[in-house]
């Protein structure tokens, strides 16, 4: 009696938690477009020339100018960035089943900076599909470097694959100084070394669309990902080829952050932090988790480049600035509650179902028992 | 599926001397034997986990590495060590990947049936939005099996599955296995340390020892005082308990 009364509840909540859980699921990913929208035309009248509608209604050309050639260039860059660094991180992580890779920590990055030096020292006349083209091959070859090496050395420890990572891009990073000292060229350089978003203007950034197919073709293969993610073995009892699609990855990763780097600067932290922060909440499914987590990347970037052209006005800060010093913030907030709560996950609003939920394992661990 | 004269090295040492047997449908096979006899190695490669370096396994006529990747996952499940998943998935997204041959990750409704069912021969249907990490080790292997069930093969492969599982979950993990045979008419193949499971759950058993196969045949060959004594260098008793040969070791 007692018994069929407890399943019966169970089955209440858990048809209950389900059909809330249906609702939240999209819930999150709606709120953050709505958020994402009000943001980005708030970005679009931030600047040190004042826009107004009027102007733009009645036809005022300079206006427009500035508005269609640096404004909304802008927010396409800023977009096309939050976008395309934490998709890469999210890529990044799962493939190498370790949450703390991303473009920084697998020297994605470093990489691509190297390769934007060799053009220019081969190069000096190159365009910037030159640089790019330069950036992408040195990054997929850094990337592929770097997880090739971790794979052979076993690690044990989490910990360890990050901090390699570090090393290897500190190495290439220095090659690079080095070779920047050397032949001059520090000051070109520096360009894309900080990242930053003031000298993005028409003509000048449309590499950077190339994260949008990209972004596509990781959410066409987001299960293939997430296959090769639980590993080799797993991979090949579904048929899935392991190298193939291990390489696919790392290269669609690879050249996402290069494409930005190669027209922004270096942006870290966002690859790293953006995917972890939504996998708490959603877990670590890529179909479900991709979009979310593209839109929270574009949002955080977006509030990062807010703040700062707002906080010197007139002046503007670089965006790598404002990204490392919250990113820093956030990154020791994952931390500290990792340390605290395990892998546990975050149930938004979940309370009573999850508490239903332990209740239903609780008595069916006790059924089993009977 | 029949294996001829297979051979594996590693770095120099014959891991696996030319093993030959052929395993009958839809029954439960164990492969027991101490370790570093082979008998993973011999899973691993009848799974086409592991590259042999000679001999021959022939599945449904056509050698195993012959047959495309896809094809080859809708009839041949393998589970290796379960233990170390580390990603965040619930349960029935974890189920829903046992799909991914037949699907490619497009579930027709046909689909979302065969993994409810999974689910529900389980009975996972109250975890089926739980995240597995945090289930217990029982319950995660039971979604594994679930998988397995929803890829709807008609071999299936199990290293070791009831290796840190506790009593009562590791003797339910082998009341599954029975269960896959008998109402699912699969062929389970599974390599166990404990040979009391073997003995009680299986129809065959494959005893290996330095590399080769020291027996193969139905259980009650296989569980004698000799041939296990011989094997393991181990004094036995094998006593009969509800009609199986169960074996004691001291």
């Amino acid at each position: 009696m007692d018994k069929l009364a407890i399943t019966n509840f169970i089955m209440f909540c858990s048809v209950l938690s389900r059909k809330g859980a249906k609702v939240k699921k999209y819930a999150v990913t709606l709120v953050l477009v709505f958020i994402l929208i009000v943001l980005s035309l708030l970005s679009l009248f931030i600047g040190v020339i004042d826009i107004d509608l009027k102007a733009l209604a009645g036809g005022d050309s300079e206006a427009w100018w500035i508005f269609l050639a640096s404004r909304l260039s802008r927010l396409l860059a800023i977009l096309c960035t939050g976008v395309g660094m934490s998709v890469a991180g999210l890529i990044m992580q799962q493939l190498c089943m370790n949450k703390f890779v991303s473009p920084t920590t697998g020297a994605t990055i470093s990489s691509a900076q190297f390769g934007i030096l060799l053009a220019l020292l081969f190069m000096p006349a190159s365009t910037l599909w030159g640089r790019a083209i330069f950036a992408f091959v040195m990054a997929i070859l850094g990337t592929w470097t770097f997880v090739w090496f971790i794979q052979r050395i076993k690690f044990k420890d989490v910990v360890m694959v990050p901090l390699v990572g570090i090393m290897f891009g500190n190495v290439i990073g220095g090659v690079t100084n080095y070779l920047a000292y050397k032949y001059e060229m520090t000051q070109a350089l520096s360009t894309w070394l900080v990242g930053h978003f003031s000298l993005v203007i028409r003509g000048r950034y449309e590499i950077v669309y190339l994260t949008v197919p990209l972004v596509i073709l990781a959410f066409i293969f987001a299960n293939h990902f997430n296959i090769v993610g639980m590993g080799k073995d797993f991979s090949k009892n579904l048929g899935v080829h392991y190298n193939a699609v291990l390489f696919m990855g790392l290269t669609i990763a690879a050249m996402i952050t290069a494409s930005i780097v190669v027209v922004v600067g270096s942006i870290s932290y966002i690859g790293l932090i953006v995917p972890n922060v939504v996998a708490m909440f959603k877990g670590d499914k890529i179909r479900g988790t991709i979009i979310d987590t593209a839109l929270f990347g574009a949002i955080f970037v977006l509030v990062c480049d807010m703040i700062g052209r707002v906080v010197i006005a007139p002046y503007e800060l670089p965006i790598e600035l404002i990204v490392g010093i919250l990113g820093s913030l956030i990154f020791i907030g994952l931390l500290m509650y990792r340390l605290k709560n395990g892998r546990k996950a975050i149930r938004l609003g979940a309370a009573g179902s999850s508490a239903c939920a332990a209740a239903a394992g609780a008595a069916a661990e006790r059924g089993e028992g009977a | 599926m029949e294996v001829r004269e297979l051979t594996k090295k590693y770095d120099g040492k014959t891991v696996v001397d030319s093993v030959s047997f052929t395993i009958p449908k839809g029954k439960v096979i164990s492969l027991i034997g101490p370790n570093g006899a082979g008998k993973s190695t011999v899973m691993g490669i009848i799974s086409r986990l592991i590259a042999r370096d000679s001999g021959l396994v022939a599945f449904e006529g056509q050698d195993i590495s012959k047959w495309k990747s896809k094809e080859l996952s809708k009839r041949l499940a393998i589970l290796t060590q379960t233990n170390n998943i580390q990603m965040k998935l619930t349960v029935r997204e974890l189920v829903t990947f046992g799909r991914f041959p037949y699907s490619g990750g497009h579930n027709t409704p046909e689909d979302e049936e065969i993994i409810s069912r999974a689910i529900e021969y389980m009975e996972l249907q109250e975890f089926e939005d739980r995240f597995i990490d945090e289930l217990s080790g029982g319950q995660r292997q039971r979604a594994m099996i679930a998988m397995v069930i929803a890829q709807d093969t008609e071999h299936v492969l199990l290293d070791e599955p009831t290796n840190n599982l506790d009593i009562y979950h590791a003797t339910n993990m082998m009341k599954i296995v029975r269960r896959l045979c008998d109402e699912l008419g699969k062929t389970v193949i599974l390599v166990l340390h404990e040979i009391n499971y073997a003995a009680f759950y299986s129809d065959y058993i494959c005893a290996f020892k330095d590399g080769r196969i020291a027996h193969f045949g139905p259980v009650k060959e296989v569980m004698t005082k000799e041939v296990l004594g011989d094997i393991y260098n181990v004094d036995f008793e094998i006593m009969e308990i509800s009609g199986k040969p169960l074996s004691i070791y001291y």
